[in-house]
């Protein structure tokens, strides 16, 4: 067990390390941050001596080392654009994004749960047959679409919901949440929509495959022979069935619910890290989308890592086979 | 000051029926500013923000037209030509309530020639900044510096004690890792204090009770909240459904509707702002085309023919939706030194064009590679993709490159482009501006961007008299002499005047400024 956990660990840091090496390389494609830094006033001397000052001049190899001592110690520079530290900035920005990927998972789940048993159980029902179309033009959608709809629809033409922002946020420490203000909860509700409704098709649709397949299963069949409630068959003997897969997409989506919140973000100009990543694209930050990029393999490694050690423990066989092994 | 009684009495006459009452103004844009540093970014957003709550000696009115700020008084010395005075205003605070004064402008002015400062070039002239007692300051300069008031409209004071006292007295700098106390702190003379700040989230000011201007000024709006929404749609949206009370860049084509809906009002002006196709003329061959041996740009009748076979009207007309004004020279019309047979010098003429490329040897035309921003200017993508229809009319042929600015504006820095798309806007209103940096050869003090190859030795010294140059008269006549050769040059190929959209709603009363900088003091509400 310890052996297999520490080569995944040793695995997931070599991963990581890569990405950085690839980003790092990728950035001097992006543009030269000196123009965007420098008025149009700058003379070519400003130019140079910003370039060395920030250690641009060096082959990217070098930058990216002098990148991963600093992370090693916290720092992760200044961002050029705000000229503040990157950490702080992320860290102020983080509450927004976390708490709009927690809502559309939510809403994600409980809503692709709830549509996927009932379009399985009434298969051939109008109802049903019209939410699976519409949930096709749901998933064949791009996101800045539905939102830019949903914005026309809810706050121009209807004035119900705010177009942009997060509303008023209460301070919690250094945690900014807008859990607690009407107009916080309120500006949640069009962007975990629109973030959450790919998920959430997904997650239906596949609650509804798996639904389907169970429910032609024969204990399903003797269950209602016995006489046992509709409801209970449904729920608590075929839903109970289909939940091992979805659990599985459902936790790799919701990192990317939180990696893939830039287009949200910048459609509802809701200022959490996507929207800082979009900035510093357009800037050429570089520090803080390296800090950005590492932020999200990080996570993206990790949910592997502790994916992988789940079926490790789930698995009997995967254990077997190492003992044997050793 | 037969100006400043004027504006008295219509701010008295306005400022009676309008009692105290808190009136929030809403003010959305697509960026924010970077930093409340003033001299750390010399760049639009950063200024406007800083333009409610610090101010300069001298400032520009929402017309552009220089008005007194803190200072009340200023000119060129009698005694030496090499020196300004200021008289400053008396009696000023800042919003803690410390005194304005004499030293306050020396420090302020000093930490804008630092190294770190955006704005030094500006001050690149000057020598020293004396401060010749409470209330009056002088600037020496290495030479007379005609136009030295115009380089400070956007230079801000900043409270020496302050400064000394919260560690503020450098420019923030990006290696040390620390934040500066002056990037989110502001401690003004401005008609607006700072009440709190989220960068790029949202930004409030309330209005100041102190300020000096208060009855000079309509200063009618109380509290002003400003969110970036980046988003062009979003934005729109915003201003539609009234979450916004003010935009200032409503895009070229939702101008119809947000103008037809009710309640809300976009109002236009030129902005100071042209663009322009820029070319290597020099005389060697150069890579990006398809002719041998010859860079066919080198000949002024093939850059004529270029010009001429841009149809700007066209341009205005469709790819503008008519927000432009066709230009004939890269000066705004506010600039000293612009004039309108120049400007209005360009025209389409395709059999002219021809005749002209054939005269040049190149009848059959030639292939080139025009870069292009995508993300800088009005439609910027869209008028290069226009001009290459255009220009294969006379038989060039050319490869349109668009990129982001970060990657766009680096190739005519490093001289990589031979034929480029490039704005310019003129913070000082004056032609000098222009020849320093794009016509001047390109050199270390001079021509920056100037990616055109074009030196002439008799020019560049004109050009650097003009900074010396006290005789006003005689210095236009220069500056008219210099456009010329311009002109005639065909050093660069106009394209049109940029035009500024400000989307509001009806309660709010203002002019368009030409600069793109809303001074909310200036605002009425109905």
């Amino acid at each position: 067990m310890l052996t297999f956990v520490i080569r995944r660990v040793f695995q997931s840091a070599l991963v990581l390390l890569i990405v950085g090496l690839v980003a790092f390389s990728m950035f001097r494609f992006v543009g030269d941050p000196i123009d965007n830094m420098l008025g149009q006033e700058r003379t070519d001397a400003d130019i140079a001596r910003l370039r060395t000052d920030l250690g641009l001049d060096q082959p990217f190899p070098v930058q990216y080392v002098k990148f991963l001592k600093g992370a090693a110690e916290g720092n992760f520079g200044v961002s050029y654009r705000q000229g503040r530290p990157v950490s702080t900035i992320l860290v102020e920005r983080a509450p927004a994004t976390l708490e709009l990927a927690a809502v559309s998972g939510f809403f994600a789940i409980t809503i692709g749960i709830g549509l996927g048993v009932f379009t399985a159980i009434r298969r051939d029902g109008f109802m049903a047959n019209m939410i699976m179309s519409v949930s096709l033009i749901g998933v064949s959608l791009p996101t800045f679409l539905i939102g830019i709809l949903l914005i026309y629809l809810f706050a121009v033409e209807l004035g119900w919901l705010p177009s942009f922002g997060r509303g008023d946020v209460v301070n919690i420490g250094w945690w900014s949440t807008g859990f607690l203000t009407a107009s916080g909860l309120k500006a949640l509700i069009l962007p975990s929509i629109t973030l959450g409704l790919y998920q959430m098709t997904l997650i239906m649709r596949l609650v509804r495959s798996e639904m389907l397949e169970v429910l032609r299963q024969d204990y399903i069949r003797f269950a209602r022979a016995r006489g046992l409630k509709e409801r209970s068959v449904n729920f608590r003997h075929a839903l109970k069935n289909t939940l091992v897969p979805v659990i599985t997409v459902t936790g790799l989506q919701l990192g990317s619910i939180i990696a893939f919140a830039i287009i949200t973000e910048t459609v509802f100009q809701w200022p959490g890290v996507g929207l800082l990543f979009i900035n510093a694209i357009q800037f050429v930050d570089i520090p803080v989308m390296a800090a950005y990029l590492m932020l999200i393999s990080v996570m993206f490694v990790g949910i592997n890592l502790i994916v992988d050690l789940l079926y490790f423990a789930i698995d009997p066989r995967l254990r077997v086979d190492q003992k044997g092994a050793k | 000051m037969t100006f400043k009684s004027t504006l008295l009495a219509t701010a008295a006459l306005m400022a009676m029926p309008m009692m105290a009452q808190a009136e929030t103004l809403r003010w959305a844009r697509a960026g924010d500013a970077l930093t409340l540093d003033p001299h750390a970014q010399n760049e639009g957003p950063t200024s406007a923000l800083a333009h409610q709550i610090m101010e300069p000696l001298v400032m520009r009115d929402m017309t552009g037209a220089m008005v007194p700020a803190l200072a009340t008084e200023w000119g060129p010395s009698a005694d030496n030509p090499n020196v300004w005075e200021f008289t400053l205003r008396e009696g000023v605070t800042f919003h803690d309530g410390a005194e304005f004064d004499s030293e306050d402008v020396k420090f302020s002015l000093d930490r804008a020639m630092t190294e770190d400062s955006d704005y030094k070039e500006l001050l690149a002239s000057v020598k020293e900044v004396r401060a010749t007692g409470k209330y009056t300051i002088e600037i020496e300069t290495n030479g007379p510096n005609p136009i030295m008031a115009n380089n400070l409209t956007n230079m801000f004071m900043m409270d020496k004690g302050w400064a000394e006292a919260n560690g503020a007295v450098k420019v923030q700098d990006y290696e040390g890792g620390e934040d500066t106390f002056a990037a989110k702190n502001a401690n003004g003379t401005g008609p607006y204090v700072l009440v709190s700040r989220e960068p790029d989230v949202k930004t409030v000011m309330k209005i100041n009770d102190n300020y000096w201007g208060k009855g000079e000024f309509p200063m009618e709006v109380t509290e002003v909240i400003y969110t970036p929404i980046q988003n062009a749609a979003t934005r729109v949206a915003a201003m539609l459904s009234g979450e916004v009370d003010f935009i200032q860049d409503v895009p070229v084509q939702d101008l119809g509707r947000v103008a037809g809906t009710d309640g809300l009002e976009v109002r236009t002006a030129p902005q100071n702002r042209v663009i322009f196709f820029g070319m290597n003329q020099a005389a060697e061959d150069i890579a990006g085309d398809n002719v041998d041996g010859v860079n066919p740009m080198s000949d002024v009748r093939v850059r004529q023919a270029m010009s001429m076979a841009i149809d700007r009207v066209a341009i205005q007309k469709v790819v503008m939706r008519g927000q432009s004004a066709p230009a004939g020279m890269i000066a705004p019309p506010f600039v000293n030194g612009w004039n309108e047979a120049m400007d209005s010098s360009s025209k389409t003429d395709v059999e002219g064009a021809k005749a002209l490329m054939a005269e040049a040897g190149f009848a059959d035309g030639f292939s080139i590679t025009l870069n292009c921003p995508n993300d800088r200017y009005i439609n910027d993508e869209a008028i290069c993709q226009a001009s290459v229809g255009m220009l294969a009319r006379i038989g060039v042929t050319v490869n349109l490159d668009a990129k982001p600015k970060a990657q766009h504006f680096p190739l005519i820095n490093n001289l990589e482009t031979d034929f480029y798309m490039l704005g310019w806007g003129v913070p000082t209103y004056d032609s000098e501006y222009v020849f320093n940096f794009l016509t001047h050869t390109k050199g270390e003090k001079y021509g920056s961007w100037n990616g055109t190859r074009f030196s002439d030795t008799d020019l560049d010294a004109k050009i650097e008299a003009l900074a010396s140059e006290t005789d006003l008269e005689k210095r236009n006549m220069m500056i008219n002499e210099i456009w010329t050769v311009v002109q005639e040059e065909q050093l660069y190929i106009p394209i049109h005047h940029q035009v500024l959209n400000w989307g509001m709603s009806s309660k709010v009363d203002t002019i368009v400024a030409p600069d793109d900088t809303a001074k909310f003091k200036y605002f009425t509400l109905n």
